[in-house]
């Protein structure tokens, strides 16, 4: 389990592994959104929450197809089914190198893109804490949508459509935990909540993942 | 007995295209499946390495006993000969790579990147993966697709080798290996029939 | 006699063609009458006028869109664990029907509420959850046309289905959440069924079983050609072997 874990992280940061790509997308989605909605400091601030929010949430949904197509291309997929270790467990791995290697950086990015964006001083923490709790969640519901998706040629698109739609609880609790912290109101309930969707799609989906590869190999 | 299957039918796309396949494999045997070009060697493979359920008949193989080769090598690009080989190892719980780097002649190129391999190249890397995982049966899907001669006897060797330290294969290949310990296994005459109408029960009835 | 046995395609063929005009004819009745009762024979709302009338589509049509991803979630676990052929392709059939009764539900809601709310379209929480629904059928039914091999399509929607229900319904306090949470509970609430008067009750019943007759009659029409057309791709099947 830990071989696989460090061979994936290597090979994202090795050149075209796609390591940085989503930290680039980070990025230049924010630059753009100032240019949409004008410059004025207020609104800047009143959006920034939710803005890095689902700016993250896009960067995060870039890198998803990635995480087995490489694999069923190169037979490895293959190889791994058979292998003495347990599907779900390389799902779960898989989902892992995934947020280590996406949602992590996205998190620790995200303040700096605040400042861009004329987030208030006490957003920083919410928005880098809700983050925290959040993005594990899109790297694992967006690992289903990758092993629903294997089978296909083109499933870029189809992966975006299913996994979108799924992303929307997490979304809605990470965001509005960022925005009350910027606001300085209470975030308890929206955070709890996000860590409870973590927790529960760590828990199930890997499960529901392995089967729909299953599915997909034979 | 490393393998024995029995009155196994296998299916591609829903159809079943073998029927009625029943074969034993002891230590130090090797089989040769053949037969013309979707017969259904590799769906055969696959089902007996438990990437596809069967249709009937029962597979009997001893827990973690086989070791399955396709047609794509699972070698990233990006990492060394060496790194491909010791990930294959670890995950198979085993550690030492060299006897596999040796057998397979591989030991000048340990340190390069694996798209830097001509297409043999990576398959003597594919093999030697076979030569990591420790099993006793071997599953192997065309091991000879893009390998000289000089390869094609490398390969033979470590298959003899394997046989003689009590393995066993089963693989799917057109070539002659030179191989005197194998036995050919002929897959004609397990081509399924075409159902009949009215055959195959109330699902049939509806569906075809 | 069990329940199972309608599972087989050769039974559920013969009872379905049996069934079907009878379904189809008494959807038919109860829907005429329903609608005609509930447009012409009911008074005009003292405050809403006659734009109320539109509850006799709205509303059954927002039941249908939800009841249907029930069915599909049924029918879809039927095919998980006792792969019943017929299930899975009943919820195949369903998915197009219930996006439509989404559609329904979402378009007679905006034609009401621009006169009654003056705005087309609100993030209520009840107008988000049914657009997030609509999204969900998208998918359901995007994966079924982009997986060719049909029992593997099968696998994969079910799995899907079982899973975007979860979420849905997350999604739904999720949203209640989103828009009462810091704001004030939503000023617009369409929960008016609840205290309708007799008179607009009546025919929405039976406006409502007329949509659940109309559902019926047509996932049992799309059900039997989802299995000739599965037919169909056996016997070319068959064919390319023979």
């Amino acid at each position: 389990m830990l071989a696989l874990l460090l061979r994936d992280l290597r090979l994202a940061t090795r050149a075209g592994g796609g390591f940085g790509l989503s930290l680039a997308f980070f990025l230049i989605v924010t630059v753009l959104v100032p240019f949409g909605v004008g410059p004025e400091g207020g609104t800047l601030a009143r959006i920034a929450p939710g803005i890095l929010w689902v700016g993250a949430l896009l960067s995060c949904l870039l890198s998803l197809d990635r995480i087995f197509a490489l694999d069923r291309e190169d037979g490895s997929l293959d190889l791994l089914a058979t292998a003495p270790i347990p599907l779900d467990g390389v799902v779960a791995v898989k989902s892992l190198a995934h947020w280590l290697t996406t949602g992590l950086p996205l998190t620790l990015a995200a303040p700096v893109l605040g400042v861009l964006l004329n987030l208030p001083q006490s957003g920083f923490l919410w928005l880098t804490l809700s983050l925290l709790l959040g993005t594990p969640a899109l790297s694992v519901i967006g690992t289903f949508g990758a092993a629903l998706t294997v089978g296909l040629k083109r499933g870029g698109l189809l992966l975006s459509l299913l996994v979108l739609p799924l992303y929307i609880p997490t979304l809605i609790f990470g965001a509005e935990a960022a925005k009350r912290g910027a606001e300085g109101l209470a975030t308890g309930t929206p955070l709890l909540m996000l860590a409870g969707i973590t927790a529960g799609t760590v828990a199930i989906l890997p499960f529901a993942a392995a089967a729909a590869i299953r599915v997909n190999l034979r | 007995m490393m393998l024995s299957v029995h009155d196994l039918a296998v299916a591609r796309g829903g159809i079943t295209i073998l029927d009625g396949v029943s074969l034993t494999l002891g230590a130090g045997e090797a089989l040769v499946l053949r037969g013309p070009n979707g017969i259904g060697k590799t769906t055969l493979l696959r089902t007996i390495a438990g990437l596809q359920p069967d249709i009937a008949g029962r597979i009997d193989l001893p827990p973690e006993g086989a070791a399955y080769s396709g047609h794509a090598d699972g070698l990233k690009a990006t990492l060394t000969v060496r790194e491909n080989l010791t990930f294959w190892a670890r995950i198979y719980g085993q550690s030492d790579i060299a006897p596999a780097l040796s057998a397979m002649n591989l030991e000048t190129l340990a340190d390069r990147d694996a798209q830097n391999l001509s297409a043999g190249q990576k398959r003597r890397l594919g093999l030697a993966r076979l030569l990591v995982t420790g099993r006793r049966l071997w599953l192997l899907d065309e091991p000879t697709v893009s390998l000289d001669t000089a390869s094609v006897g490398l390969f033979a060797e470590s298959v003899r080798a394997h046989l003689a330290a009590g393995g066993a294969a089963l693989m799917a290949t057109h070539i002659d290996l030179g191989l005197d310990e194998a036995t050919i296994f002929d897959l004609a005459p397990f081509r399924a029939k075409p159902p009949r109408p009215g055959q195959g029960g109330d699902f049939d009835g509806a569906f075809a | 006699m069990s329940i199972w046995e309608y599972a087989n395609p050769k039974k559920f063929m013969q009872t379905s063609s049996w069934a079907l005009p009878w379904v189809t004819g008494l959807a038919v009745l109860t829907l005429l009458t329903g609608l005609v009762w509930g447009f012409f024979f009911t008074p005009d709302d003292f405050r809403q006028g006659s734009t109320v009338k539109i509850i006799f589509i709205h509303v059954p049509s927002a039941m249908m869109a939800i009841n249907c991803w029930a069915m599909m979630l049924v029918t879809s676990l039927v095919w998980l664990i006792r792969r019943h052929h017929v299930s899975v392709l009943a919820a195949k059939a369903a998915a197009p029907i219930g996006i439509t009764m989404t559609l329904i539900a979402l378009f007679t809601g905006a034609i009401w509420g621009q006169p009654m709310w003056g705005t087309w379209w609100a993030w209520d929480p009840r107008l988000t959850s049914f657009l997030i629904l609509f999204l969900f059928y998208l998918g359901y039914i995007a994966l079924w046309e982009a997986v060719e091999d049909p029992d593997t399509a099968a696998d994969l929607t079910s799995v899907l289905c079982l899973v975007g229900s979860v979420f849905a319904l997350l999604s739904r306090y999720a949203v209640l959440f989103w828009n009462q949470g810091l704001h004030q509970g939503a000023s617009l609430s369409l929960d008016k069924e609840e205290h309708v008067a007799d008179q607009f009750a009546h025919p929405l019943w039976l406006t409502m079983a007329g949509f659940v007759l109309l559902f019926v009659a047509l996932v049992l029409l799309r059900t039997r050609t989802e299995i000739r057309a599965r037919r169909l791709r056996a016997l070319e099947a068959r064919e390319r072997m023979a």
